[in-house]
């Protein structure tokens, strides 16, 4: 429950954005980022809600690592798991 | 047991993880003290450190020992049997899947909603909202979690939640605890690793008081073997040198304010009390419950939460024997218990530690640490 997940904004309406998480296309709530939102972001979800805009520096280092676990990792590989909730935890776009 | 999983990922850079972990061992040398012990709280960088084999990378020499890091395992018993006293009065309760299996004093929820209560999942706190707006009946959330959790159910109590939903909070903030273990008088923590993404939220500033009390030093790191590798080194060097500092190694991620926005959304909703810690201790200011103003959304200001009923049965003589309050406050580890991969198994959990997902027991289980015997810099 501490790891969140980044994904790609595709569109905003108000305070909920679509977004897409390595191809699956989710709701994401934008109460609690602290700065503005736009298609083409990306941001870090944490149980549904974005906590941090990625700054586009770091967008590619941020990626990596998910995408290794997301290619990678055994079915009922506990971390993988928990990147996987955190996906569940968006709303279905 | 899945020992495949630590050879499963590559490193990115294997020669930088081999000559990091070199340096690991010279730094520990050159404190020239045996052990040297440090201390992480997050289920999170212990999943990487058991799934990326680091620990047998690690100098013999070198403690990194789980902290009270896993949400789902602090949560106090007398907090999970108000869940089950709703839930067996009548209540629909949603909560976090780990919560389900999780012991109170003589039930799960897992347990009362075999008997027939009404216990749902969620992932998210606004999927316990929709259950709310998609039915008229009172929809309780039973809101676990570190600040990261919390500022969502802030968010979610500030954005007009339906009349039908309500709040039973036991959150609980990590920075307060953090003071409570460097003080245990077993306790031989001389450094802590932050959570990258709970410093996300706070900023890595909310450790500068700690920091400066407690005269142990704090690296906030990120979640990649490399990141957690460098977070080390950096920890053991301002060990050596005796500097008591906060340095932040996620600069990805994190900013000494945090995220402001969601700080305020957070103390405006929540207000820090003292509380148990499963297992633990008393913390002082580490549970966060709702703040007098939300009352009509906190659970306990709503509902009359029947706990004798809860406590009429005894607690299972094997979770007696656990040692799970040990293992978070780092004086043990999942092999010091007789009961771990004996009767406490994941399909058959006896203690908290061994149901979550971020439970130091699930996780030394899962990926069979006490197994883990490679070389890093051999691992392609």
């Amino acid at each position: 429950m501490c790891l969140g997940v980044p994904g790609r904004v595709v569109e905003v309406h108000d305070n909920e954005a679509v977004v897409d998480f390595f191809g699956v296309s989710r709701r994401v709530r934008l109460e609690l980022v602290d700065q503005p939102v736009q298609p083409g972001d990306y941001i870090l979800n944490h149980v549904g809600y974005a906590i941090r805009r990625i700054p586009e520096d770091d967008i590619e280092g941020t990626l990596k690592m998910y995408e290794e676990l997301l290619r990678e990792a055994a079915e009922d590989d506990l971390m993988a798991g928990d990147v996987r909730g955190e996906v569940e935890a968006t709303r279905e776009g | 047991m899945k020992d495949s999983c630590a050879r499963e990922l590559k490193f990115r850079d294997p020669g930088r993880a081999a000559a990091l972990a070199a340096k690991l061992q010279r730094t520990v040398s050159e404190t020239g003290r045996s052990p040297v012990s440090v201390m992480h709280v997050c289920g999170s960088h212990e999943q990487a450190i058991a799934r990326y084999g680091l620990r047998s990378a690690f100098p013999k020499d070198l403690h990194v020992i789980m902290g009270p890091g896993c949400p789902v395992c602090i949560t106090d018993q007398p907090e999970v049997d108000e869940a089950i006293a709703l839930a067996r009065q009548g209540v629909r309760i949603a909560t976090y899947g780990d919560m389900l299996r999780v012991p109170g004093t003589s039930a799960s929820l897992a347990d009362v909603q075999a008997e027939g209560a009404r216990v749902d999942v969620v992932y998210s706190v606004t999927q316990a909202l929709d259950l709310a707006r998609a039915s008229s009946e009172p929809v309780v959330f039973f809101a676990t979690g570190f600040e990261t959790t919390a500022v969502a159910t802030a968010a979610a109590v500030l954005g007009d939640p339906p009349a039908n939903f309500f709040v039973l909070s036991a959150h609980k903030y990590i920075p307060p605890v953090m003071e409570i273990v460097s003080e245990m008088p077993d306790s031989r923590v001389e450094g802590f690793l932050a959570a990258g993404h709970a410093a996300t939220i706070t900023g890595w500033g909310v450790f500068e008081s700690f920091v400066a009390r407690h005269d142990v030093p704090v690296v906030v790191a990120g979640f990649e073997p490399l990141d957690i590798l460098a977070a080390l080194v950096r920890l053991v060097e301002l060990v050596r040198d005796g500097k008591r500092t906060v340095e932040n190694l996620f600069p990805r991620c994190v900013t000494r304010e945090g995220n402001v926005a969601a700080q305020q959304q957070l103390w405006k909703v929540f207000r820090p009390i003292g509380g148990r810690w499963r297992g633990i201790a008393h913390v002082p200011n580490g549970n966060l419950r709702l703040r007098d103003g939300w009352a009509r959304v906190d659970a306990r200001s709503n509902f009359t939460i029947d706990l004798a009923a809860v406590w009429d049965g005894a607690p299972s003589l094997l979770s007696q024997q656990c040692v799970c309050g040990d293992i978070m406050a780092g004086v043990k580890s999942p092999i010091d218990c007789r009961l771990f991969a004996n009767e406490c198994l994941p399909e058959n959990p006896i203690g908290a530690c061994m149901v979550s997902t971020e439970g130091t027991c699930r996780i030394w289980h899962e990926y069979n640490v006490s197994g883990q015997r490679a070389e890093i810099g051999a691992r392609r």
